[in-house]
């Protein structure tokens, strides 16, 4: 029984892993209403199944216990059994009614997860009453438009929490797939329609989890599929008023405070940078225009990229050459700054700050 | 059984298509491969729907000329009745009669090919309705032509036969061949039927 | 044409392979084939193991990793899998059923060299540096932004395969319902010849909705349309509605068959008739049907909205029913038995608790809500591994071990068997059980590699480890059927002792004829009826006369090779997308395109009657040899 004793040492091991999952990352440790939901989904569900395996496990290990040949002599010849209906109709209808009893949650779950009615509610005043982000995917980097803000930024994601967030989901070039772990599933964002879905942030799990969740893109979108994360600052309703209200005053950039972020400011436009990048949020160019992340509030990033640290020196590496971390991203890849240069520049973008 | 034996109107069984093992054979599997046509059409009249007029400034009813496709659907419509004739002498062991109506057969086919020969070359030169135009012209010109490469080929497939077998007659080897090869255009009979309907009637009313 | 055994050189038997129409020696070469491309398919998964096994690994640039794992699945599904399948339909099916081959010999020669030539023209993109990187499932946005030609070796590779699965899912179609011996009514076929049947029905209906699909991306990729082409008025979901149309059946054409090995050999292994054999084939027939109502669970995240979610939720969860079915006919065919645990036997048990795991992970991926997680992730990787290797694969190598002695007449070795056994399976709970967990920890699938810090080392590590002892089990077998080879030693009838299906009555391996005369089908496992009443051999339903063969043939190679050459033609037309058109490219095509109609025109007029065994040579022949 050696296969046995295996499995149990595999599921107990992975009972011993599944506490390891990080509380930003894993669906494991939901820190909202939709992946609370759809954990409950995972345990009902397992429970069912676990139900099934132990079924066909008991069976099975009698069997190979008592009809072993070794077991039943050499020369023995078993009836040949055609069958019973009445078993047959057992195993027939016990998981007809498993399943049955699975659709239930099944169905109901889909159309309140679909349902994005809230979307559109307005107050008295004819203003919307939830959020909703546009959220546009593209090759190794995302964008999140506040329509009714009039804001726009990339990368980290701000929301408030404890209450709906709805999302519409597109792609400018190549699918991609929408996923905050710990939130809530994914949804894709195609090219030729907008998906929309909401997500809701739970405050007392965004404290645990140091506010910020791990985003991911989890559809198959080239070379750099696996470094097109993205970053959530989950935070109270005030908070987020406060980033919302300094987002929308950033109507300029703010004034460097050295010489040597002047001069980074300088290379900036002489290297027309400024042609996809914009440095403010009130960026109002179309979607298409919008080319590259915008950089507003660059400063209170948490990576750079999305997946390098939030430093001056990968700030500096990433600027010379992009194509090494992310390769196949659109950014220009063959830059010949010198040290000087990239020291202004990063001194430059990490004081593009709306708030402190 | 020899398969190249020479019959009488007399001994010349009734369903000679399936007299032989080998006969049967090819009667199933080519209905099988019909079964098989029939779902590779479907998913392209499901792509032409999907993709009707998108992408594309011109619309189903500017492009879409009535007469000539009546003229087409006639002339391939006639071309089934003709291949039945055909059928219906190659039971009687009439190889004659049978090669005949094949011949007509092939005609009225090649006058259908030629006509949505003219039809493709005028939205082409025409309209300015290239194959690359739009997802619309995509889709339409991928539906109607492997209609169209398919009455290429059953043409040529006629013609095969008949050249073939003009010396030798009828025999038990060959009347499955030609058997399957009318079923095939029926089948493409049929499958235009429905381009007829879904694309130019639908395009041209709806 | 005297089956009398004659040494013959090399040449001739290469020439024998080439030319021949014979449902065994495709059966060869097939199992040649698809063993070739399943080791290909596994030293790429071995490499994909190897760079994730840290995080941050530069084992593999993150595009080679791309080329990697599109290439293993398309490899495995399409070159291995498959073939493999096809090698146990052809050895075995027609011996079943009491035939003397498939319904049409040219067709099933011309099958095989058609997913031969795919195959190797789909391999052949490694040479040329330009590599599939879009997955096995090549959703069209990112495959028309795929630079270089990687993805038109996949269309036109596939295409060009995919016309030999077709013909040959006809093949068996015909041969099934027109070549069954006398007495062997439908509800006498065995499991294996059953699900062989609803697969090809799969096959027919599935496989066009995959060559109208790869013909759009061909086409969108190398003449100008614009199916998928968002700016153009296209619409790349309309791609994989119509992959998955093709892909979830395809899922039960692999499966079915398997399913179909494993009713085989677990009655022969414990010497009692298949239990409830009826309700088997109703479960296999319902299985196929309800596989193809259930393709859009694919795309629960696609957005197709919660009404098209939940109907295709339930209706996936539906097939947990026959699927259990026949779980449970499996362990009740062993009850009361008398369980000899033999190589076949051992495959087969570790089958149905694996796959049992699988389905059941199967069934909660079904849950469209709770798919919104687990879609694209780990997760998911790690169910269909449990299906396509837990069911798929350990039924290829049960099958192997099982019918090697019928198709090779030698036996492979029990002592290496169990060994191979013992590291694969181990291997392959500790690769993928893991998995499950990594998805669910947030590891979505087909990442290059993986950021540390987020608690996904460990699991990768042990995921890697099993991969290796896999590789460890892999390479024993192959050194088993080395040996077995080289010793070469002869089987009887039926080497197991326990066959009951008329296959194990005649010699290992049969006569090219395979029945010197038809035999009678007394019932379900008519050579089991036949040894309880004392017999040896099958009773014959007809009197000893000559029997009618068809003659070898070079022109399925020809035409395949037609084919081979038009891709080269069309993918280097000067319209293509790469814009690298060559000016020799479209009259390659065409040279291609007439090779291949040229030859099925030869084929069409030059009349082949085949040609006979006189009753008097057959009196002779002791059948121990095939020719």
């Amino acid at each position: 029984m050696k296969k046995w004793r295996l499995m149990t040492l595999l599921f107990l091991m992975a009972l011993v892993l599944a506490g390891c999952g990080k509380p930003y990352l894993s669906t494991l440790q939901p820190a909202g209403e939709v992946a609370g939901k759809q954990l409950d989904l995972l345990i009902f569900s397992s429970l069912i199944m676990l139900f099934v395996i132990i079924v066909v496990v008991i069976v099975y290990v009698l069997v190979l216990v008592r009809f072993r040949r070794k077991k039943v002599g050499e020369d023995f010849i078993p009836k040949q059994v055609e069958g019973s209906h009445k078993l047959e109709v057992i195993w027939t209808v016990i998981p007809i009614i498993l399943v049955l009893i699975l659709s239930v949650p099944t169905i109901l779950y889909t159309f309140e997860f679909g349902n994005v009615k809230g979307m559109e509610k307005v107050d008295q005043n004819g203003d919307k009453e939830a959020l909703v982000v546009n959220v546009r995917a593209n090759l190794y980097w995302w964008e999140f438009e506040y329509p009714d803000l009039g804001i726009v930024t990339s990368q980290d994601l701000v929301v408030p929490t404890d209450e709906k967030v709805y999302f519409n989901l597109i792609s400018s070039d190549v699918k991609h797939s929408f996923w905050i772990p710990s939130i809530g599933g994914k949804m894709d964002t195609n090219t030729e329609n907008t998906n929309t879905f909401y997500l809701e942030f739970d405050q007392s799990k965004a404290d645990a989890a140091g506010n910020l969740f791990f985003g991911k893109c989890a559809e198959l979108c080239g070379p750099s599929h696996a470094y097109m994360d993205f970053k959530v600052k989950a935070v109270s309703r005030d908070e987020f008023n406060q980033w919302a209200t300094a987002m929308q005053n950033s109507t300029e950039e703010p004034t460097p405070t050295s010489d040597v972020a002047l001069r980074g400011q300088e290379l900036f436009q002489e290297n027309n940078c400024f042609s996809c990048h914009a440095t403010t949020a009130n960026d109002e160019r179309p979607a298409a225009a919008r080319t590259a992340p915008n950089l507003a509030d660059f400063g209170n990033r948490t990576k750079v990229a999305g997946i390098l640290d939030h430093t001056k020196e990968d700030l500096k590496n990433w600027i010379q050459h992009p194509g090494e971390y992310k390769p196949g991203n659109k950014m220009y890849d063959e830059n010949d700054f010198t040290e000087e240069e990239l020291d202004a520049l990063a001194e430059y973008l990490m004081g593009l700050k709306v708030q402190e | 059984m020899n398969v190249e034996g020479k019959f009488t109107p007399q001994t010349w069984p009734d369903s000679p298509e399936k007299q032989t093992l080998e006969g049967k054979n090819k009667f199933l599997g080519f209905w099988l491969f019909l079964g098989g046509e029939t779902v590779l059409f479907a998913t392209l009249f499901a792509t032409y729907l999907a993709l009707k007029e998108k992408g594309s400034s011109i619309t189903t009813e500017e492009l879409f000329s009535m007469p000539l496709v009546f003229a087409m659907t006639m002339l391939l419509l006639s071309s089934s009745l003709t291949s039945v004739y055909a059928i219906y002498h190659m039971k009687n062991y009439n190889f004659k009669l049978m090669q005949a109506w094949f011949l007509l057969t092939v005609f009225l086919g090649f006058g259908f090919l030629c006509l949505e020969i003219y039809e493709f070359y005028h939205y082409v030169h025409g309209e300015h309705f290239t194959y690359s135009s739009s997802a619309f012209s995509s889709a339409y010109y991928t539906l109607v032509g492997t209609h169209g490469a398919h009455v290429t080929f059953g043409l040529l497939w006629f013609i095969a036969l008949l050249v073939r077998n003009a010396k030798r007659g009828l025999n038990l080897y060959n009347a499955p061949k030609y058997y399957v090869a009318s079923l095939y255009w029926h089948f493409i009979d049929v499958v235009w039927v429905f381009i007829f309907t879904v694309v130019y009637l639908m395009g041209m009313v709806g | 044409m005297s089956s009398i055994a004659v040494k013959k050189g090399f040449g001739a038997i290469l020439w024998e392979y080439l030319t021949t129409v014979d449902h065994k020696k495709i059966a060869h070469l097939y199992l040649m084939g698809g063993g070739f491309f399943f080791l290909v398919g596994g030293l790429e998964a071995l490499l994909i193991r190897i760079q994730l096994l840290k995080p941050q690994n530069t084992f593999l640039s993150e595009q080679t990793f791309n080329e990697m794992f599109t290439m293993h699945g398309t490899t495995m599904i399409f070159l291995a899998a498959m073939p493999l399948l096809f090698a146990f339909m052809n050895a075995v099916v027609p011996l079943q059923i009491g035939a003397r081959d498939v319904a049409f010999p040219f067709l099933n020669s011309l099958g095989f060299w058609l997913f031969f030539f795919g195959g190797v023209f789909l391999n052949l993109s490694w040479i040329f540096g330009s590599v599939p990187d879009a997955g096995w499932t090549s959703y069209a946005t990112l495959s028309l932004a795929s630079p270089g030609h990687g993805i038109d070796f996949y269309t036109l590779g596939l295409q060009i395969s995919g016309f030999g699965t077709l013909i040959s899912g006809i093949n068996f179609l015909v041969t099934i319902i027109n070549m069954r011996a006398p007495g062997m009514t439908f509800m006498r076929m065995p499991l294996f010849t059953w699900t062989t049947f609803i697969a090809s029905t799969l096959i027919l209906f599935a496989f066009p909705p995959l060559t109208v699909g790869i013909f759009f991306l061909m086409f969108d990729r190398l003449f100008g349309a614009n199916f998928f082409d968002v700016a153009m008025g296209g619409n790349a979901v309309i791609w994989e509605h119509v992959f998955w149309i093709f892909g979830h059946p395809e899922v039960y054409i692999l499966v079915l068959p398997a399913f179909g090995i494993f009713s085989e050999i677990i009655p022969t292994f414990s010497r009692k008739r298949l239990f409830g054999y009826s309700s088997m084939v109703f479960a296999t027939v319902l299985i196929g049907f309800l596989g193809f109502m259930v393709w859009a669970h694919h795309m629960f995240t696609t957005g197709l909205g919660n009404v098209a979610n939940a109907i295709f939720a339930v209706a996936t969860m539906a097939i947990a029913v026959p699927t259990g079915i026949k779980i449970f006919n499996w362990l009740l065919t062993m009850w009361g038995g008398s369980i000899k645990i033999s190589v076949p036997m051992l495959w087969s048990l570790g089958f149905i608790p694996t796959f049992v795991m699988g389905g059941v992970t199967g069934v909660m991926q079904g849950i469209a809500p709770l798919d919104y997680q687990l879609h694209d992730t780990y997760f998911i990787v790690a169910h269909f591994h449990y299906v396509i290797l837990g069911g798929v694969v350990f039924a290829i190598l049960a099958g192997l071990h099982f019918y090697w002695p019928k198709m090779w007449g030698t036996m492979l070795s029990e002592k290496i068997g169990y060994f191979t056994f013992v590291f694969f399976f181990i291997g392959f709970h500790l690769t993928f059980f893991i998995q499950h967990f990594l998805g669910l920890f947030g590891m979505p699938r087909r990442v290059a590699t993986y950021l540390p810090g987020q608690g996904l080392e460990l699991g990768n590590l042990i995921s890697s480890i099993g991969a290796f002892m896999m590789a460890v089990g892999a390479i024993s077998l192959v050194y088993n059927i080395i040996i077995t080879v080289v010793k070469n030693k002869k089987v009887g009838n039926d080497p197991w002792g326990d066959g009951r299906t008329i296959e194990w009555a005649i010699p290992s391996p049969p006569p090219f004829y395979n029945f010197k005369q038809t035999p009678l089908v007394r019932g379900l496992d008519t050579y089991w009826i036949e040894k309880t009443e004392g017999k040896k051999e099958l009773t014959p339903a007809e009197p000893l006369s000559d029997i009618h063969m068809p003659n070898n043939s070079f022109v399925p190679v020809v035409i395949s090779f037609g084919l081979f050459v038009a891709a080269f033609g069309a993918m280097y037309n000067p319209l293509n997308q790469v814009g690298d058109g060559k000016s020799w490219a479209l009259p390659m095509l065409i040279i291609g395109l007439l090779i291949t109609f040229g030859s099925m025109l030869f084929r069409s007029i030059k009349d082949d009657h085949g040609y006979h065994i006189h009753k008097e040579d057959l009196m002779d022949d002791e059948g121990g040899e095939s020719k």
